[in-house]
């Protein structure tokens, strides 16, 4: 049987999964990236490899998405390396045909993807700015000394949401000292917190877009049920959350894969193999350009980040 | 002995050398352009400028550093309509403080420049510029900035397409080189359409249906290709069309021209100029949508005010014309990943819509 296999490497977690002709999860795979994209790749891998029966189920197609894709699409010799944005919309249009809107919050970014008739219409992503992602709610997390799995949970028990500033994580971050400081419940403040999350995402990303329903609401922060509870209060309207929303990236992009004229054959030994990256600075003018070289197994097969004939290591 | 004098100016694209040319022509002083725009300038730039700064300003202080560290010491700076009418006073006191010595002279006085108030800034700087030189180097100065203008407009409709790699670049650089060997209107206008000709005949493979994307917003990111991490020159390789309104020959003269016009047309949507291009880019969204392009690429330096003024009446004009639209904010922080992420997602998003 024929698979492909669908890798999403985001800046706190890592996800894949294998599917098969009928877009159908054979494996998938859920854990930290800890910082180092291809460890977890690698630790991904062998998960996968666990989970489906090697003798019959051959990969065809490898795709990677998130802001670690071309790193590990390098890596893993993928035959599609797409953007997070497109593959978002892409793994919940399979699921979800008739979805107008996408909610993702992630660990360090957020964006809206608005769908009419199937296709992807406009959409919006953070900038400059990580307010009211997953990195700021585990942050205000260990803070209060609540675990943030726990985070929703509590914020259902609470009746009187507090107020937090939204605008700016470093104004809600000293709002939230200061409420706590009066004296506010712990599950009140942890309820405006994700009331907080939410009317940040509207105002910022979701500016100006008009936000119909069906929505899916998908990433990390969605596992938060108080944050899901915010949104379906602030736009009046009930918004989906996917037992597998974590993983509409991964799936999104070994569709992409799936559909990709290009077929590669994708061994799970490649994990065996010794990869390296090395940054170096080129000094041959003063724009410094910083170029990332990738070996395997001490050979180079990838570099990036120069902008000129000058720093061109590949071809030297 | 008395030091020699050597003027230089901050880069703003490939306008240094219709600059370096005027400045040969008419006076008699060394003239020296800035190095080349690199991480350096920029770091540079940022190092000593108010933080909040719009990105133009700490590129342009960046070039004032790198080129004062090479021996210049007049500098000329010119001005505009928002923020950039400050930059000359301010970067002046900036590169003061640290210690540098120069003159400074600003070209844009009061909002205005007219020939006249050229003739007068050049008359300080150098007394022994004679009027006739000015009267006829300033409009083959300007024609030559026509030119280019003109031929960049074709090349960027096309570069996405070129069968050999680099062969409009390299063409582009061969002309910029023959234009400043030119001596009158007669072997600039010669040497124009020998290379008008030369473009149309390099070899394109352009589709029937391609995309074309039009940029508008600010000035400066638009015009320095550096600013906007080469936007263009990405877009290029996506196999995107591309027309790109601000150029210095739209800010010299035709913005003038045509603002009773633009305003006329877009008279549903804003009444009166809203400062520096905001009207402009208003009035470009809605060709944009009229002439059937695909997307908008909106881009400025990040907290710039005309612009920011602009956008809420641009995204109603994209909204009522179902046109996408992306926005980008340049700053000295920006992640070329972040911008590379959402292009290629705003190109996919195109391609898909356009079936």
């Amino acid at each position: 049987m024929n698979a492909y296999l669908g890798i999403d490497v985001g800046s706190i977690s890592t996800k894949g999964v294998i599917i098969d002709n009928e877009n159908h999860i054979l494996a998938s795979s859920y854990i930290w990236t800890q910082g180092n994209p291809m460890e977890a790749v690698k630790t991904l891998i062998h998960n996968l490899e666990k989970q489906i029966d090697k003798k019959k189920v051959h990969i065809i197609g490898v795709g990677t998405t998130g802001s670690a894709r071309k790193l590990i699409g390098t890596m893993l010799n993928a035959n599609i390396i797409k953007n997070e944005i497109t593959a978002h919309a892409i793994g919940t249009l399979s699921l979800y045909p008739d979805v107008k809107t996408i909610f993702e919050i992630g660990g360090q970014d957020s964006k809206i993807i608005l769908i009419e008739d199937g296709i992807v219409v406009d959409y919006a992503m953070n900038t400059l700015c990580a307010a009211g992602t997953g990195a700021f709610l585990s942050s205000q997390a260990s803070r209060l000394g609540v675990k943030v799995e726990d985070f929703g949970r509590i914020a259902l028990t609470s009746k009187k949401p507090t107020k937090i500033a939204a605008r700016c994580t470093v104004f809600a971050e000293s709002d939230l000292v200061h409420k706590a400081q009066m004296g506010y419940q712990k599950e009140d403040i942890i309820a405006g917190l994700c009331k907080s999350v939410v009317s940040n995402y509207l105002n910022n990303v979701g500016k100006g877009k008009k936000i119909k329903a069906p929505i899916i609401f998908q990433g990390g922060v969605s596992k938060n049920i108080g944050v899901k509870k915010a949104f379906e209060e602030e736009v009046g309207c009930e918004v989906i959350v996917d037992p597998n929303g974590h993983l509409m990236g991964a799936l999104g992009v070994a569709i992409l894969a799936k559909n990709s004229p290009i077929k590669t054959n994708f061994q799970f030994s490649i994990t065996d193999n010794n990869f390296e990256t090395k940054g170096i600075e080129c000094n041959k003018c003063s724009n410094h350009c910083e170029i990332i070289c990738v070996s395997r197994n001490k050979k180079l097969i990838d570099a990036w980040g120069n902008r000129c004939s000058n720093g061109d290591i590949m071809n030297r | 002995m008395k030091e020699e004098r050597i003027i230089s100016f901050p880069h703003l694209g490939d306008y240094y050398i219709p600059i370096k040319f005027l400045l040969n022509k008419i006076t008699k002083l060394k003239v020296m352009e800035s190095p080349p725009i690199t991480k350096k300038t920029i770091d540079l730039g940022s190092k000593y400028s108010p933080d909040f700064v719009c990105i133009p300003f700490k590129y342009n202080l960046g070039n004032f550093i790198e080129t004062l560290e090479k021996g210049a010491n007049i500098l000329i700076q010119a001005g505009g309509g928002c923020r950039y009418g400050y930059y000359s006073e301010v970067q002046e006191q900036i590169l003061k403080d640290l210690g540098y010595h120069f003159e400074f002279y600003t070209l844009v006085d009061k909002d205005k420049i007219t020939p006249k108030s050229l003739y007068h800034t050049f008359k300080k700087i150098d007394k022994k510029i004679p009027l006739w030189k000015m009267i006829y180097y300033l409009p083959l100065t300007i024609l030559m900035i026509r030119y280019m203008d003109n031929i960049d407009d074709f090349i960027r409709k096309n570069i996405g397409f070129e069968v050999e790699k680099n062969s409009f670049s390299n063409l582009k650089k061969e002309m910029l080189d023959s234009y400043t060997k030119c001596k009158g209107f007669l072997s600039l206008t010669k040497r124009y359409f020998h290379y008008k000709k030369a473009f149309k005949n390099l070899k394109v493979e352009k589709p029937e249906n391609c995309l074309k994307v039009g940029i508008i917003g600010e000035l400066y990111t638009s015009m320095e290709p550096f600013s906007s991490y080469f936007l263009e020159k990405e877009l290029a390789s996506m196999n995107i069309e591309i027309k790109r309104f601000t150029n210095v020959s739209y800010l010299l003269y035709q913005k003038r021209l045509q603002r009773r016009k633009n305003l006329r047309y877009i008279e549903k949507y804003c009444k009166y100029t809203i400062g520096a291009d905001g009207m402009d880019n208003i009035y470009r969204a809605k060709y944009l949508i009229d002439e059937g392009y695909d997307g908008i690429i909106h881009i400025k330096p990040f907290g710039c005010t005309p612009e920011i003024g602009a956008i809420p009446i641009i995204q109603k004009v994209c909204q009522d014309g179902k046109m996408p639209i992306i926005y980008f904010s340049f700053d000295s922080q920006t992640s070329e990943t972040g911008i590379k992420t959402r292009l290629e997602a705003f190109y996919d998003m195109l391609t898909i819509k356009k079936g």
